[in-house]
């Protein structure tokens, strides 16, 4: 009885230690964002004030109010620079997923001579720091025209997303057992037919995941970003909080809200995705 | 419904053989069972009929038609895999009929072959789960439900029931040999098992390195292996095999002791042999041996006794080789005891040392 009662204490004790140690980790990786997203609403003298103010003595909206304002009064062109990284980051998840997608089916499935070669080549491409590539890609695109284009980023985070998605998806497919394929095969499907309907819905979880990382790859994205662009024809986000920036004064208020503005469409698509995400549909249908 | 016939069936992996120019006739409604030991080329002889593996050589026919250059799709087949392969995103209505959707058939007529299939595999109550809320002969029996639910030519199943355990095993060889009685189409079934092979086959196909040693009724098989490795790989507990030689009339065995020679094999003097007696044709005197002409008797020392209820395992040894012996109406044994046991030698059979091939004529 009493020994039984001391365990459930300790057990009770232990899972109270899990929570608080978890909560701990959390804030320390949360606090940034939630110093990111209180800054956004506090005029810059408390921001810059020293000994940091933890609790706001005033919240308002001046600083998102002055970035949609006019272009004088500290007003930036966000809308624009909101769409560019929207069809910037979208298309090129789109087109990198696809790629993803029959490079790690091939992969998963296909004996191909000197696979492990071509894949760790493809992990090579990687390695490769992105601002590494930045001065070659900026001469390259600008013997093509393609500089301050919409064609050239999604070029580029194409490049950048792919190994990774082909990585990722293989991965995924080859959790999945080729005998579904077969099975539905069988059952009257053609190969296209059985990809579809059974191997994509059945690793979907996987290549969700795959394009949730690929997305905020190019989202997220400076370094290349600010040398391949230059107006508002494909300037994005990131590149756009330069524009908080002047040579004396940095406005810390307005960088703020429109990083909160950047980080609200990545939370909402996590937060959609992420059902796709928790591995719900573990393989049940068949027994290893 | 529908014949298969193979007609110098190989296949290779590269420069690998794998099966060797197979021949086999599956009468229609017919239930044959591939049996042989892992690796021996089982499975891709049943993925080339079925049409997932290509055939390298010779023609796989169904019904009238050569299916060699069809898909899976067009042969009219269904299979049950190992592993079962349900498609974990479905529920059970749905892989039941998935096959029929994809056929575009009407959803009435889907709605009542699922409720048929469930109907016969006991499976009206677990239609809306996943297979991943399923035990595993439940998935098992969805499996099976998905196969008959488009009342196919061909069954075709590789090893069904080896992720069950040995209860399950059992209960479902039952049913499928009840859903073989009941449909009556042409089953093609692979296992490493040989119980599951006698109990379920009308005819059984024995393989081996990719070749067929035997094609037989259970009892074919059984009584007449045409060499020591049927002989060995069919029965259970396995055919004692005791090296020999035909000496004047007699075999000698390897401590030189003699046993009559056992009646209709053809053999020459001096030839080096194998003497095969099954467990159940060497007992001990007084244990209701079923009485034959032909005799031998032997003393043997018991090394280990295995219970087995109604009888009792008993291992002895005989020439330095250690033999099975089956003691029906058992009493307590002790390890140790020397007992005289009678051979019916007419149920022996012998083989040559080298070739292995049975000597029987
Ligand atoms: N894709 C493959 N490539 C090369 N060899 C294979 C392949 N699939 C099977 N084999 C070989 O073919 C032989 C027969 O395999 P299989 O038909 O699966 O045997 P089983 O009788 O156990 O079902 C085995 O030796 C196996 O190693
Ligand atoms: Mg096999």
């Amino acid at each position: 009885m009493d020994q039984g009662q001391s365990h459930r204490i300790r057990r009770r004790l232990l899972a109270l230690g899990h929570f608080i140690g978890l909560l701990l980790a959390m804030s320390l990786i949360c606090l940034p964002g939630l110093w990111v997203v209180l800054n956004s609403f506090r005029p810059t003298v408390e921001i810059m004030a020293k000994p940091p103010v933890w609790i706001p003595s005033e919240l308002n909206l001046d600083n998102y109010r002055a970035m949609f304002g006019g272009i004088g009064e500290g007003g930036v062109p966000v809308l624009t620079y909101f769409w560019n990284s929207l069809v910037i980051s979208l298309t090129s998840t789109v087109i990198a997923l696809l790629v993803g997608m029959a490079g790690g089916y091939a992969f998963a499935r296909y004996r191909i001579p000197g696979k492990s070669a071509v894949f760790v080549g493809l992990m090579v491409t990687r390695a490769v720091p992105g601002v590494a590539l930045s001065l070659p890609l900026f001469i390259l695109y600008g013997r093509l025209g393609i500089i301050d284009t919409h064609f050239g980023m999604i070029l580029v985070y194409v490049a950048l997303n792919v190994p990774f998605t082909i990585w990722l998806i293989d991965g995924f497919f080859r959790q999945v057992p080729k005998e579904l394929a077969e099975a539905a095969e069988i059952d009257g499907c053609t190969r296209w037919q059985a990809f579809w309907k059974v191997e994509f819905p059945v690793a979907r979880a996987g290549i969700a995941s795959a394009g949730i990382f690929a997305f905020l790859t190019s989202w997220n994205e400076y370094a290349l970003a600010s040398q391949l662009t230059r107006s508002l024809n494909s300037k994005t986000m990131p590149v756009g909080l330069m524009d908080f920036t002047s040579q004396f004064t940095l406005n810390w208020g307005g960088m703020c809200a429109l990083a909160v503005l950047m980080i609200i469409p990545a939370l909402v698509l996590t937060f959609l995705v992420q059902k796709h995400l928790i591995a719900g549909l573990t393989f049940g249908g068949v027994k290893g | 419904m529908a014949d298969v016939v193979l007609r110098d069936v190989v296949k290779n992996y590269g420069a690998l053989p794998v099966v060797h120019a197979i021949n086999l006739d599956i009468a229609h409604g017919e239930f044959v069972v591939l049996v042989g030991p892992s690796g021996c080329g089982k499975s891709t002889t049943l993925r080339m009929i079925a049409g997932l593996e290509a055939i390298s050589g010779g023609t796989v026919r169904i019904g009238d038609r050569v299916v060699n250059d069809l898909p899976p799709r067009d042969r009219n087949i269904s299979m049950v895999f190992q592993n079962y392969a349900l498609y974990p995103h479905m529920s059970v209505r749905e892989n039941l009929g998935f096959s029929l959707h994809i056929a575009k058939r009407p959803k009435a007529e889907i709605d009542k072959a699922v409720a048929e299939a469930a109907e016969i595999l006991s499976l009206t109550p677990l239609l809306d789960r996943k297979p991943g809320q399923l035990s595993g002969g439940q998935r098992q029996r969805v499996a099976m439900g998905r196969a008959i639910v488009r009342h196919p030519d061909v069954f075709l199943f590789d090893e069904p029931l080896s992720n069950l355990d040995a209860k399950l095993r059992t209960q479902m060889r039952v049913e499928i040999k009840r859903l073989h009685q009941k449909v009556g189409t042409t089953i093609i079934y692979v296992t490493h098992d040989q119980i599951e092979a006698i109990t379920l086959a009308d005819r059984i196909v024995i393989m081996r390195d990719g070749h067929i040693v035997q094609i037989g009724t259970p009892l074919e098989v059984f009584e007449r292996p045409v060499n020591a490795f049927v002989a060995t790989f069919i029965g259970s507990p396995p055919m004692n095999l005791l090296p020999a030689t035909v000496a004047g009339g007699a075999l000698r065995l390897a401590d030189g002791s003699t046993i009559p020679m056992p009646p209709g094999l053809s053999v020459r003097d001096g030839q080096a042999v194998h003497f095969g007696v099954r467990a159940d044709n060497i007992m001990p005197e007084g244990h209701s041996m079923p009485p034959t002409a032909h005799m031998a008797h032997v003393e043997m020392p018991v090394t280990l006794t295995e219970p087995l209820g109604t009888e009792t395992l008993l291992f002895a040894t005989l020439a330095g080789t250690e033999v099975q012996a089956k003691m029906l109406n058992p009493r307590p044994v002790r390890t140790g005891e020397v007992l005289r046991f009678g051979i019916a030698l007419d149920k022996c059979h012998l083989f040559d040392a080298t070739t292995g091939a049975s000597l029987r004529v």
